[in-house]
């Protein structure tokens, strides 16, 4: 099949008819082309995956279906009658119905007071409860979608907050059930609970449009897909006639790279060491328990683990940024001393870098230009400036030249960093750190939230460093990234590293056990799931 | 302290308390609502002398309140225009018509009535007339309970009885209503219900509107039923204490009025208080008058906990693209 020749999977009418028609849409946010002359056919009862990188355009071609923006041009047919939608009740009555990448819900209403917000029977809300309460049971066993009507949100899991999205759009009659990056929030578990339910609802007939970058979900759930590039409409193929490797052509435009190349290591000798490191949180709740771990020069060292089993601590505990409760942290055979508002900074100075886990709240100011947030942290280096007085000529020289060496787009060091995309502000992070030219590296999900594009490049830095013989220690929520740059595993649950594994030779299944805390080789620590039976 | 005196004093709490209550669940709406509103002030002193200057006029209490409800609904949504509509600063919205409120109400005052900003002394049917309940002056005898019904729950102003049905009303509405629902969650949430197709900027204007109402009501109480006619600045930093109060209470209807009813009472204790002798030796009156606001701080600094108001409060909501 010929990529490059778009609506292959499109051109004959499905025998269920098309759920949603998009033609001709267009829409521009001033100078911004988001969406040109958009074609788009989600055939009833089947789901339909929109692929593209940040900013294609995905998200705001399904606010014009959901309402929340108009186009500027162009036709919309549900279930082939021509509607001009123009707000989101609009779209709800049409049966569309959207599941947003950030929660719509109140945190401190019950699920049952989120479920009726805006779709009350009368003034009182009383007998709009009772129905919905009612609604809530059948709903949940037709479609097997488990949730307490009267818990508060913000005391349930992020997993259960995306069933109760789902479950406002079918109380609201939605036939068509839009996600927008619906896994991003997810454990790997609650992602398979999610597409069990979305399997579910399409046996019930519903039509699902999955918006997504992660192309092994497109993979593995959706009938047919359509990838988005700069705003346009590049193909759409049937699932089952392509392949991830074709679909990440389509989306960045020229060949990528999905597997790492990476040579084997040569680890040398210990730079980065921890001893029995204890680490609480702001709540005073201990989240590092005793930790202790060792990075040679020449390896990547990857902990895994689900997202708040300690890893944000233990990151936060070796660069300095939050203090210690015991333990030490030793930087080439000498002890690091990172007590203190000025522990980040020594740390630094010792040679150790930090790629924060979140750039725009850790790594960035991003209410500052490139140049400026090029310096930070380094602020104090002589080379930057003496006494009070910054060189802002040095400073803008270093700023050019990682912007050149990472390929930031733009190419502007004055421009505000917000106005950067996630993958470019990352680069920028990362050519700071890197190219101080630290013995040891700390890294914190590298990726998140950055296209396929930028994964492909900053992975190839972050190997490129190991070969120059520095420690890397690499944390991460995407398995797959541990899987492919890691040269030891270390698997963090509940403060504890409970396991060690080799990415050569680990399964996924064996990682995703250890994750949950289930470790067949060592005793488990902590954890209660041991004595619930045998183990699947 | 023998009853009587038991009684008077708390006879004062309720009258002191009541145009606290009013201005604390006033504030109440809009804050839910996602508003702050530190313009509660201002919005008083303007239905205060409205109230005042009205009911001099014309010589009836109602239409003075009348006017005081007006003018402060005027005055808050001209607070909410800027805070809505043009997206502004709900902080300094807020202070700017505290600002206008105290130079205007002076200003308007000196020029209609040459008395230094004061309104005329209210005459007969200019000023509210204090309420007997039924049976009041039969039960007085009764041991107890009948001084409690008719020296401490009956004899009060109409506006009294309002602020406190207003509680129970509050509640009702924040709690089972559509429009409560949604009021609460649009200070919490304003996205989540914008996408559940309902207009934010429409509820926020309604909360903004019930806010003006109720500060009319505490403006006109001031200078129609607990005073007799305008004077300047009469509100005295009320509109703080009732925010303080709210936020003391955690915005929620019922801890609000125990709230207003203890900052009523610090009033009335402070007004029995004056002249006390310490040692031997007076106690300065104004030591004595700033007792409730030092204990308002150190209420709220010490004993309130963690208060976490309405998330989306003090931010503008605009459609993100």
């Amino acid at each position: 099949m010929n990529p490059q020749r778009p609506e292959t999977a499109a051109a004959s009418a499905p025998a269920s008819g098309w759920a949603i028609e998009l033609e001709k849409i267009n829409k521009r946010f001033g100078a911004v082309h988001a969406n040109k002359d958009i074609d788009l056919k989600v055939a009833s009862g089947t789901i339909h995956g929109i692929v593209g990188e940040n900013g294609a355009g995905k998200s705001t071609l399904m606010s014009i279906l959901y309402g929340f923006y108009t186009a500027d041009s162009g036709t919309i047919r549900v279930n082939g009658a021509q509607h001009a939608i123009t707000d989101s009740r609009h779209a709800l009555a049409l049966g569309i119905g959207m599941v947003h990448q950030h929660f719509m819900l109140v945190d401190n209403f019950t699920v049952l007071e989120n479920i009726v917000l805006g779709a009350e029977d009368s003034g009182f809300i009383k007998p709009s409860l009772d129905r919905a309460r009612k609604e809530l049971d059948r709903l949940e066993q037709e479609y097997d979608l488990e949730v307490d009507p009267d818990a508060v949100i913000e005391d349930i899991s992020v997993g259960q907050q995306q069933r109760v999205e789902i479950l406002k759009a079918l109380y609201r009659g939605a036939e068509t059930l839009i996600l927008d990056e619906p896994t991003g929030v997810l454990t790997p578990k609650e992602a398979d609970d999610l597409f069990r339910v979305l399997r579910t609802l399409r046996e019930q007939g519903k039509t699902i449009i999955l918006i997504t970058h992660k192309l092994r979900e497109i993979m593995a759930i959706t009938d047919s897909v359509s990838v988005m590039r700069q705003g346009e409409m590049v193909a759409t193929l049937e699932t089952a006639k392509t392949s991830p490797e074709e679909i990440a052509e389509l989306m960045v435009g020229r060949r990528v790279l999905l597997q790492v190349e990476k040579g084997p290591a040569n680890p040398g000798k210990t730079l980065l060491e921890v001893q029995n490191l204890i680490v609480s949180d702001d709540m005073g709740v201990t989240r590092v328990k005793d930790v202790s771990f060792s990075v040679r020069a020449g390896e990547i060292i990857g902990i895994a683990g689900v997202s708040g089993n300690g890893q944000s601590e233990l990151l936060e505990s070796i660069s300095g940024m939050r203090d210690q409760q015991a333990g030490t942290v030793l930087l080439n055979g000498q002890p690091l001393s990172l007590e203190g508002d000025d522990g980040a900074a020594r740390a630094r100075v010792a040679g150790l870098a930090h790629v924060p886990e979140d750039r725009q709240r850790m790594g960035l100011v991003t209410t500052f230009s490139e140049w400026e947030n090029a310096i930070l942290g380094y602020q104090d280096s002589p080379e930057y400036g003496s006494g009070a007085l910054l060189d802002i000529g040095a400073a803008k020289k270093a700023a050019a030249s990682h912007i050149e060496l990472f390929d930031v787009r733009p190419a502007n060091i004055n421009l505000k960093t917000s106005l950067f995309s996630g993958g470019n502000q990352q680069k920028i992070v990362l050519a700071r750190e890197m190219e101080r030219d630290p013995d040891v590296l700390v890294i914190g999900q590298p990726t998140r939230g950055v296209d396929i594009g930028a994964i492909e490049f900053i992975h190839k830095e972050i190997i490129k460093m190991r070969d120059e013989g520095k420690a890397i220690l690499l944390v991460s929520v995407e398995l797959d990234e541990i899987r492919s740059l890691a040269d030891r595993i270390l698997v963090m649950f509940d403060g504890v590293i409970v396991g060690e594994a080799d990415p050569a030779t680990a399964t996924e299944g064996e990682l995703g056990l250890m994750m949950a805390g289930i470790n067949n080789k060592t005793a488990p620590r902590g954890l209660g799931i041991a004595e619930q039976g045998p183990l699947p | 302290m023998d009853l009587a005196a038991i009684l008077s004093i708390l006879d004062a709490t309720i009258r002191l308390s009541t145009p606290l209550l009013l201005a604390c669940l006033a504030g109440m709406y809009s804050e839910r609502a996602g508003l702050f509103d530190i313009g509660l002030e201002g919005k008083m002193l303007a239905a205060a002398f409205a109230a005042g200057a009205v009911a001099a006029i014309s010589g009836s209490a109602w239409l003075g309140l009348l006017a005081g409800m007006v003018v402060s609904l005027g005055t808050s949504l001209l607070q909410g225009v800027a805070a809505i509509s043009l997206k502004g600063n709900q902080l300094i919205a807020g202070v700017a018509i505290n600002m206008l409120a105290a130079g205007m109400t002076t200003f308007l005052g000196q020029t209609w009535f040459h008395q230094g900003g004061r309104t005329p002394p209210l005459g007969e049917g200019g000023r509210f007339e204090t309420i007997t309940l039924p049976f009041a002056d039969e039960l007085a005898g009764v041991p107890i309970l009948g001084p409690i019904y008719a020296d401490l729950i009956s004899g009060h102003y109409i506006l009294v009885y309002i602020a406190f049905i207003m509680v129970a009303v509050t509640w009702f509405v924040l709690f089972r209503t559509r429009f409560g629902l949604r009021l609460r969650a649009v200070g919490e949430n304003p996205k989540a219900v914008d996408t559940a197709g309902i207009s934010v900027v429409k509820l926020r204007y309604q909360a903004v509107i019930i806010t003006g109402l109720l500060c009319g009501l505490a403006g006109a109480y001031f200078s129609i039923a607990q005073g007799s006619g305008f004077g300047n600045n009469m509100t005295a930093g009320k509109g703080y204490i009732a925010l303080a109060a709210l936020i003391f209470a955690k915005w929620k209807p019922v801890p609000a009025m125990f709230t207003c009813l203890l900052f009523g009472f610090l009033d009335a204790l402070q007004i029995r208080l004056q002249s006390a002798q310490l040692f031997g030796i007076e106690v300065p009156v104004q030591a004595i008058q700033a007792l409730p606001y030092v204990l308002t701080v150190v209420l709220l600094a010490g004993f309130i906990g963690k208060a976490v108001g309405p998330k989306a409060g003090g931010v503008p909501y605009t459609k993100e693209r």
